[in-house]
């Protein structure tokens, strides 16, 4: 079932051509690498159904053209919400300005599915005492869970924990490391 | 990232059943122990090997564990048997000028005498300068329980050098991980502080960390992920018997004992935000006392039991405040660095131990808590998890060598060194246990 959901939006992806702004690797770890057109997104309601019988000859160019939008802003924003894992500067816990479309497409979408939940889980790189660094996993997925609840997710939907330092993303105490560790991970249930 | 959920899911269902608790009597890989350097001033002494009366248990000498735990301490420069001229085992066979002309100033001698199944130790320790006996003393212990006895010949010899209580025959905790099998296996251990007779307490796929002995050294506390989550046990050693005694919503973590044993300070999030309690572990009452909207952790008490250390990022970056009373107004105690964290005081009361950061790299520093002054002590560079000797002398940290979790330990000036890597993956989050008599 998931391969199928995956499946579906790399069809979506090739079929608007946003193809080339999304990693295939699933280590999309350069932050604010995103593609200027996915983060260009400035509607809200991502939710509109498409796809009604195609009746009525009048204007049929403008209801594909219409389509066609509709088909490539949903693309888009479940190309968003590929990303669920988002990244912080040492010893804060501010979301970057880059992550923001991100999280208001996951906020939209858990909205929109009432039932959905997802457990966000708070991560701090390895420097630094280990129980300030749980202390500070658990403010970077507050941070999180407090954007997504502005954007329309609600409470309910969501749990928090921290690891702290203790599930590294990538193993090594190198700057690319520590700033692929300081992280928070949506992870959907 | 789709692949991530099942794993996830796969790991929350097999944490419960991967959790099992292991017998205090099966055996560990051991640290290894490694001295990485000595401090100039160490004291010259010769601990001769000593006579053998019957027959003895197979394994290391007397005498050599207790020369290894007085290197290990770095105030002493143990000299190697095969430099003795003779090798005495009661005072009418020791020469001092012999031994002045060895430079040694002090000599310890003795003999094991096998009586059944236990071993008797007579020993004597002589201040070379002086031609005076400054210890004499025989002690027993089961002949399997050697290494016992040699921590308190240690113990006994350190004392009556130096005026303080030796630490040798101390516990250290810490957790080791084990990644060999292509998952993680942490481990909480138990051993000798020279890493001998190291024993799994609990072994889990999920973490476990900041391990930290009741004052009767019979329990510890410590956070455990078993559950998918931090959440406070404590774990009764003789018996391996574990209470859950904190599982709040949020961070249940940095427990920290009483002196009494009667409670245990610890972090809650329960209220959305990291603050220090206090839990009657009778009643699990727990008082609030911090209220900030900063992370308040890692509460520690003082060597008074009056007074309550702990981290806070109130100014910005963690930095270290003391509470004079519980709830007290909070005063900062550290201005030498954007990040400290991680106090630990001393038996003292003359020093605050902590993580400090210098430049990019992470050190463990002090402060006299007389004067405010600040020593940096070690030169590695990923240090955390400070805990002092229950003497005072020394220190135990986590940092990272050739890559791997190491832990270290100095002489609490800072002057000598040892490490004691794991045989097998990391071990980090040591935790130096109380003198018991």
């Amino acid at each position: 079932m998931k391969l199928s959901a995956q499946t579906k939006v790399i069809a979506l992806l090739f079929s608007a051509g946003l193809f080339a702004g999304c990693s295939t690797t699933g280590e999309s770890m350069d932050e604010g690498g995103y593609d200027s057109d996915v983060a260009a997104i400035d509607q809200d309601g991502g939710s509109t159904v498409y796809g009604g019988d195609d009746q009525g000859g009048i204007s049929s160019s403008a209801m594909t053209e219409e389509e066609r939008m509709q088909a490539r802003k949903q693309a888009e924003q479940e190309a968003l919400r590929d990303i669920t894992t988002f990244y912080f500067d040492f010893d804060t816990s501010e979301i970057k300005p880059e992550a923001r479309d991100v999280l208001m497409a996951h906020a939209r979408y858990l909205a929109d599915n009432p039932r959905q939940n997802v457990r966000l889980e708070g991560h701090a790189d390895e420097r630094g005492s280990k129980e300030y660094n749980l202390a500070l996993g658990e403010r970077r997925a507050n941070a999180v869970q407090r954007f997504l609840i502005v954007n329309g997710a609600s409470r309910g939907q969501m749990e928090t924990v921290s690891y702290g330092e203790e599930k590294p993303a990538v193993m090594g105490s190198s700057e690319s490391a520590w700033a692929q560790n300081r992280r928070v991970e949506l992870v959907f249930e | 990232m789709k692949q991530k959920i099942s794993f996830s899911l796969l790991r929350a269902t097999f944490a419960a059943v991967a959790l099992m608790l292991v017998a205090a009597t099966s055996a560990q890989a051991e640290l290894l122990i490694r001295i990485t350097e000595g401090a100039d001033s160490a004291i010259p002494v010769s601990v001769v090997p000593f006579a053998e009366n019957g027959n003895m248990p197979a394994g290391d000498k007397l005498s050599s564990i207790v020369q290894a735990d007085l290197a290990m301490s770095g105030e002493f420069r143990p000299l190697p048997p095969e430099k003795m001229l003779s090798l005495p085992s009661r005072r009418s066979e020791v020469y001092f000028r012999d031994w002045r002309l060895l430079g040694q100033r002090y000599v310890l001698v003795g003999e094991l005498t096998r009586e059944g199944d236990r071993i008797q130790a007579r020993y004597e320790l002589f201040d070379v300068n002086r031609e005076e006996r400054i210890l004499g003393e025989t002690a027993a212990a089961p002949a399997s329980n050697m290494r016992s006895l040699a921590h308190h010949v240690s113990d006994k010899v350190y004392e009556a050098i130096t005026g303080v209580k030796g630490a040798f025959s101390t516990k250290l905790a810490y957790v080791t991980l084990d990644m060999s099998n292509g998952e993680p296996r942490y481990r909480l251990e138990v051993s000798d502080i020279d890493g001998k007779r190291a024993r799994v307490r609990l072994q889990s796929k999920e973490p476990i960390l900041s391990p930290a002995w009741s004052p009767d050294g019979k329990k510890l506390a410590y956070v455990s992920f078993e559950t998918g989550k931090p959440v406070i046990f404590v774990h009764e050693l003789s018996t391996g018997q574990r209470t859950k005694v904190a599982d709040f919503p949020g961070l249940n973590s940095a427990p920290a004992w009483s002196a009494d044993g009667q409670s245990l300070l610890m972090t809650l999030s329960k209220d959305g935000n990291a603050e220090i309690y206090q839990m009657n572990l009778q009643s699990r009452k727990v008082t609030k006392l911090t209220n900030h909207w900063a992370i308040d952790t890692e509460a520690v008490w003082d060597s008074e039991g009056k007074g309550i250390f702990f981290t806070s990022d109130r100014s910005g970056g963690p930095q270290i405040y003391y509470m004079a009373k519980p709830g007290a107004e909070p005063r900062r105690i550290t201005f030498g660095s954007r990040y400290n964290a991680r106090p630990r005081p001393d038996n003292t009361g003359n020093y605050v131990y902590y993580v400090h950061q210098r430049d990019q790299a992470f050190h463990i520093a002090r402060t006299n808590l007389k004067n405010d002054e600040e020593t940096i002590l070690t030169r590695t560079e990923s240090d955390e998890t400070p805990s002092v000797s229950p003497n005072g002398r020394m220190l135990i940290y986590a940092t990272k060598h050739n890559g791997e979790s190491v832990l270290t330990v100095v002489s609490a000036d800072g002057g000598a060194a040892y490490s004691l890597p794991a045989s097998e993956g990391d071990v980090r989050d040591p935790a130096w246990g109380p003198i018991v008599r």
